[in-house]
C-alpha cells in the first residue's frame, strides 16, 4: 500500500490539478492512504515506550533468563503504580522489590523520564481510531505491572477465550496439566471456574513428578478434596509445605538463591492454583515469602539463607495466626458476658478458639451452631465446642429467624476484609448478618489482620469460586430428584463459596490490633504498609 | 337384630370422617403421603357435603353443632392444617346465608357489621336458627356444590394472571415446592421467557422438585442453597413464593426460610408476590407462640449417624416461618389482586366472626 501511496496521490493530484471533482473512490482511497501513513508514524512512535512495555511482559512470552536480566527496567516501572494497588491473585504477582542498590534519586528519574514518553505517545494517539491503542494495550494486561490498567486475575476471565489460552499456554511451559471445567455453568457465572471434585488434577500428573515438589502435590489434592479447608488451616499448610521445599532446595550453579527461589516457586503456586484458587490469606503469605526471598542479600551463604526464610515463616505463622488469635480472644472475651446466649455460623477457627477461651475463663454461656447445605461445616465446630463441654443447639440455616429472638449476639468468622469495608466470607454469613440486623441483634466478626485485602467488591458476583455442583444432591425420602441434571437442559446448579456482607450489617470487627469498625479498614491497610 | 337404614348411613359417614381424622394426623408428621392443601380443602368439603346429606338434622342450629364438633375434632387431629378449620367455617357461613335467605330477611342488613349497627343495636342478635325450613338441606348442598367448584378452579384462576405479572427476561426467585407457584410460572413461560431461582429449602429440599418440574417444562431453572438467598437477590427482580396459610392481619405462616427471604428481598426493594388462593385465609392471628410453630424430627438436621453428641446437643427442626405483612407486596388469589392490608376486609365476606372460634 506504500508504495502505491505516492503514485496514487500523483494521480489525484493531476485530477485536482485537472479542476474535476474527486469521485468516491478516489476519496477513499486517499483516506486510507493517509490514515495508513499516520499508522507508520506511529508504528515508530511506538517501538519505543512499547520495547519497554515488552520488557514488562511475563516470562510466558520470553524466556525464564531474560526475565531476571530485566529487574533494573521492572522496577522503575514499579515505581510508576505505585498509588495503584497491587492486585491480590498473588501467582502473577509481581515482586516491587527495591533492591538496596539503586537509590531513591534514581528511581525518579527513572520514573518521570517513562512517564514522559507515555504522554507523548498518549498525544499522538489521541483523536486516532483509537483500535491502534487498544488492542496493544489488550496484549499487556497480563504484564506484571500496567500503569493505567490494574491487571486483572485470571480466574475471574474465564468467559474470555484470549486469557484462558495464555493460561495454558503458561501451564504448558510450566508442565503443569490444566484442569476443566465441569458441567452446565449458570449464565451469570460463565466468567468464574467450576471444577468437580471427583477428577482432580493430581489424577493427570505423571509419577514421580519431577516438576512439582510431592509435598505441594499433597497439598494441591489435600485442597481439592477439601480435607485442609477454612482460611487460617490452608495458609498454614501452605506455610509448611513452603518450609518443606526450602529445605529440599539446592541453588544451581551460575544461579542465585533469591531469583531461582521464586522462579521455582511459580510453577507450585500455578499448582496449587490449579486445584483451588488461591485464599487472600494464602496470597498475602505467598507475598510476603517472595519478598522475605528477594531481600536475602547475594553473599548470604545457602545454609544460612535456608534458616533464614524457615525463621521467617515460623515468624510468621506465630505472630500473624497463633499470637493473633490470643489477642484476638483477649479482647473478645470483654464482649462475652454471663447468661449469655451467642450464634455462631459454620466452623471458623477464630471464633472456635474464642468461645473455648470465654469457657475457660468460666464464662457462663451457650451456644447456637447454624449450619448450611452442602458442606454442613457446623457440624465440626459442634463437635469441638461439645468436647469442651458448651451447652450447644444445632439448627440450619432457614430456621435461623426462628432462633434469632433467644440470641443475644452473633459472631462470625471471615474469610477476607476488603478494602471498601464489605467482609467476605462462607456463603450464608451475609444472611445471618441481615437477619440478625432485624431483630436488633448485635454482629460481631473476628478477622486477623493477614486476612485485610486490598481489593473492593460489592457483590458476591463479580469474584467467587463454584464449588462441585453435584454436592447439591440429596436423597430424601427415598428420591432423588436432581440425580440427572446434566440431562436437562435448562436446569443448572449453583454452589456459592463466598458472599460478601454490606459494612452496614456489621457491628463491630474485633482484630489483633483492637476492635475496629467496618469501615477502618483501610485505614489498617495503609499503616501496614507504610510499615513494610 | 334388623339394621335400620337411617343406622347404615350414621356408620358409614362415621366410618368416613373417622379415615379422614387418621389421614390428616399421618399426613402431617411426614411419613404418609404428603397432600397438597387444595386436596385437602376439597376433601374437607365433601366431607361435610355428606355430613349435611346423611346426619339427622332438623333446623339449621342443630346442623351447625354437628358441623362444629366434627370441625373440632378435625382440627384437634392435624392444627397445623388450617385449610380444615377454614373450610368449615366457609361451610358455617353457606348455611347462616341460605337460613337467612329461607328466613326471607334481605342479605344485606345481616351481613354488615358497620360501627353504627354497633352502637344503636345494643344487645345480642335474637338469631338461634331453630326454624324449620325444608328445602334447606337442598340449598345448603346446592351452595357447598357451588364452593366445590370454586376450589377446583383456583390453581387456574391463579395461574390466569400470571401474565400481567411476569414480563420477558425476568429473573424470579421462589422458595421450596408450591403446586400455585407452580403452574403460575408454568402458565406465564408459554408465552414469556425468563429465568427462575429456586432455594432448595433444607432439610427436605422441596426446591429440587420444584425445579426439575419447572425445566421439564421449558424455563430455565437454577437451584441454589438456602445459603445463597442473600448472595443472589441483587440479581433478582421478582420473588413469588406460596404460602401454607394466610393470617388475618396480612401475615404468612410459611415453609421455614421465608422470613430470610422476604428479608434479604425488602433489603434490595425487591417485590414480594404470594400466590395464594382463598381457601388459606385464616382467621387466626400469629400471637399464639406456642400454636404457631410446628416441629418435626430433627433427624434430617442431625443423624443418628452423628451419635456421640447427639445427646449433648439440642436439634431444633421448625417447619414454618412468620413472614410480617410489612414485607409483602402483593397477594394474588382466585379472585384476584389485593395488598396485604385488604386482607381484613375479605376476611369479613368469607367468614362469620362468631365462626372464629369453632
Amino acid at each position: 500500500m506504500l508504495a502505491d501511496g505516492p503514485e496514487k496521490t500523483g494521480d489525484i493530484e493531476r485530477i485536482k490539478n485537472e479542476g474535476k471533482e474527486l469521485t468516491k473512490e478516489e476519496k477513499q482511497r486517499l483516506r486510507k492512504e493517509k490514515k495508513q501513513q499516520k499508522k507508520n508514524k506511529e508504528k515508530k512512535d511506538e517501538k519505543a515506550p512499547l520495547e519497554s512495555e515488552k520488557e514488562k511482559k511475563p516470562a510466558s512470552s520470553s524466556p525464564a533468563s531474560q526475565a531476571t536480566a530485566q529487574p533494573p527496567t521492572q522496577k522503575a516501572s514499579s515505581g510508576v503504580p505505585a498509588p495503584a494497588p497491587v492486585p491480590v491473585a498473588a501467582s502473577e504477582a509481581p515482586s516491587p522489590v527495591d533492591k538496596p542498590a539503586k537509590s531513591k534519586a534514581e528511581l525518579k528519574a527513572e520514573r518521570r523520564a517513562r512517564q514522559e514518553a507515555e504522554r507523548a505517545s498518549k498525544q499522538s494517539k489521541k483523536g486516532e481510531v483509537g483500535q491502534q491503542a487498544a488492542p496493544s494495550k489488550a496484549k499487556a494486561p497480563p504484564s506484571e505491572l500496567q500503569p493505567v490498567v490494574k491487571r486483572l486475575p485470571e480466574h475471574i476471565q474465564v468467559d474470555n477465550p484470549e486469557v484462558l489460552k495464555k493460561l495454558a499456554k503458561k501451564l504448558e511451559r510450566q508442565q503443569i496439566p490444566l484442569r476443566s471445567d465441569y458441567g452446565y455453568k449458570v449464565s451469570l457465572f460463565s466468567h468464574l471456574h467450576q471444577y468437580s471434585r471427583k477428577a482432580p488434577l493430581t489424577q493427570q500428573l505423571s509419577i514421580p513428578s519431577s516438576v512439582i515438589h510431592p509435598a505441594i502435590v499433597q497439598l494441591g489434592l489435600q485442597y481439592s478434596q477439601g480435607i485442609v479447608a477454612g482460611s487460617n488451616a490452608r495458609s498454614v499448610a501452605l506455610l509448611h509445605a513452603f518450609k518443606q521445599i526450602i529445605r529440599d532446595y539446592t541453588t544451581p550453579p551460575n544461579e542465585e538463591l533469591s531469583r531461582d527461589l521464586v522462579n521455582k516457586l511459580k510453577p507450585y503456586i500455578s499448582f496449587l492454583n490449579q486445584c483451588r484458587p488461591l485464599s487472600a490469606s494464602m496470597g498475602n503469605a505467598i507475598k510476603y515469602i517472595k519478598k522475605e526471598i528477594s531481600n536475602i542479600p547475594s553473599q548470604c551463604k545457602e545454609e544460612e539463607a535456608k534458616s533464614k526464610l524457615q525463621d521467617c515463616i515460623d515468624c510468621y505463622i506465630n505472630e500473624k495466626i497463633i499470637l493473633a488469635a490470643k489477642a484476638i480472644a483477649k479482647y473478645a472475651i470483654e464482649k462475652i458476658s454471663d447468661g449469655d446466649v451467642i450464634l455462631v455460623y459454620g466452623c471458623s477457627s477464630l471464633v472456635n478458639h474464642i468461645l473455648c477461651e470465654a469457657f475457660e475463663k468460666n464464662r457462663k454461656f451457650r451456644v447456637i451452631v447454624v449450619d448450611s447445605r452442602p458442606r454442613l461445616e457446623g457440624r465440626e465446630a459442634l463437635r469441638r465446642l461439645v468436647q469442651r463441654g458448651i451447652s450447644c443447639t444445632y439448627v440450619l440455616i432457614s430456621a435461623v429467624s426462628y432462633i434469632l429472638p433467644e440470641v443475644s449476639k452473633v459472631f462470625l468468622g471471615a474469610h477476607a476484609l476488603l478494602a471498601n469495608g464489605y467482609v467476605m466470607s462462607r456463603v450464608g454469613t451475609s444472611q445471618i448478618a441481615l437477619v440478625a440486623k432485624a431483630f436488633n441483634v448485635p454482629v460481631l466478626v473476628c478477622c486477623e489482620t493477614y486476612k485485610f485485602c486490598e481489593r473492593v467488591q460489592t457483590d458476591s458476583f463479580v469474584s467467587n469460586e463454584l464449588d462441585d455442583p453435584d454436592d447439591l444432591i440429596v436423597t430424601r425420602k427415598g428420591k432423588t430428584h436432581l440425580e440427572h441434571w446434566q440431562d436437562v437442559s435448562s436446569l443448572g446448579l449453583l454452589n456459592l463459596v463466598y458472599d460478601v456482607t454490606p459494612p452496614d450489617f456489621v457491628d463491630l470487627v474485633i482484630t489483633d490490633l483492637g476492635m475496629i469498625p467496618c469501615t477502618s479498614v483501610p485505614v489498617v491497610l495503609r499503616v501496614k504498609n507504610v510499615d513494610q | 337384630v334388623t339394621i335400620m337404614p337411617g343406622a347404615d348411613k350414621e356408620t358409614d359417614l362415621s366410618e368416613r370422617i373417622e379415615a379422614f381424622l387418621s389421614d390428616l394426623k399421618r399426613g402431617g408428621s411426614g411419613t404418609g403421603p404428603l397432600r397438597g392443601s387444595a386436596e385437602t380443602a376439597r376433601e374437607t368439603t365433601a366431607l361435610l357435603r355428606r355430613v349435611t346429606a346423611q346426619a339427622r338434622w332438623s333446623s339449621a342450629g342443630d346442623l351447625m353443632e354437628i358441623i362444629r364438633k366434627e370441625g373440632r375434632r378435625m382440627t384437634a387431629a392435624q392444627p397445623s392444617e388450617t385449610t380444615v378449620g377454614n373450610m368449615i367455617r366457609r361451610v358455617l357461613k353457606i348455611i347462616r346465608e341460605e337460613y337467612a335467605r329461607s328466613r326471607g330477611s334481605s342479605e344485606e342488613t345481616d351481613q354488615q357489621e358497620s360501627l353504627h349497627k354497633l352502637l344503636t343495636s345494643g344487645g345480642l342478635s335474637e338469631e338461634n336458627f331453630r326454624q324449620h325450613f325444608a328445602p334447606l338441606k337442598a340449598n345448603v348442598i346446592e351452595a357447598i356444590n357451588e364452593l366445590l367448584t370454586e376450589l377446583e378452579g383456583t390453581t387456574d384462576n391463579i395461574a390466569m394472571q400470571a401474565l400481567e405479572h411476569i414480563h420477558s427476561n425476568e429473573v424470579i426467585m421462589t422458595i421450596g415446592r408450591s403446586r400455585t407457584v407452580e403452574a403460575f410460572l408454568k402458565d406465564a413461560a408459554r408465552k414469556r421467557k425468563f429465568h427462575v431461582i429456586v432455594a432448595e429449602c433444607a432439610p427436605f429440599c422441596q426446591g429440587h422438585e420444584m425445579a426439575t418440574s419447572l425445566s421439564k417444562a421449558g424455563i430455565e431453572t437454577t437451584v441454589i442453597t438456602d445459603a445463597a438467598i442473600f448472595a443472589v437477590m441483587s440479581r433478582v427482580n421478582k420473588v413469588i413464593i406460596g404460602t401454607q396459610t394466610v393470617l388475618a392481619n396480612g401475615g404468612l405462616r410459611a415453609v421455614n426460610g421465608t422470613h430470610t427471604l422476604a428479608l434479604a428481598a425488602k433489603h434490595h426493594s425487591t417485590p414480594l408476590i404470594v400466590c395464594a388462593p382463598m381457601f388459606k385465609l385464616s382467621p387466626q392471628f400469629p400471637n399464639e407462640e406456642d400454636t404457631f410453630h410446628k416441629f418435626v424430627s430433627p433427624h434430617e438436621v442431625l443423624p443418628f449417624t452423628e451419635g456421640e453428641i447427639l445427646s449433648k446437643v439440642n436439634v431444633h427442626c421448625p417447619v414454618f416461618d412468620y413472614v410480617p405483612p410489612e414485607l409483602i407486596t402483593l397477594f394474588i388469589s382466585n379472585i384476584g389482586g389485593h395488598a396485604p392490608s385488604y386482607i381484613y376486609r375479605l376476611m369479613s365476606e368469607l367468614y362469620h366472626p362468631e365462626d372464629h372460634e369453632l
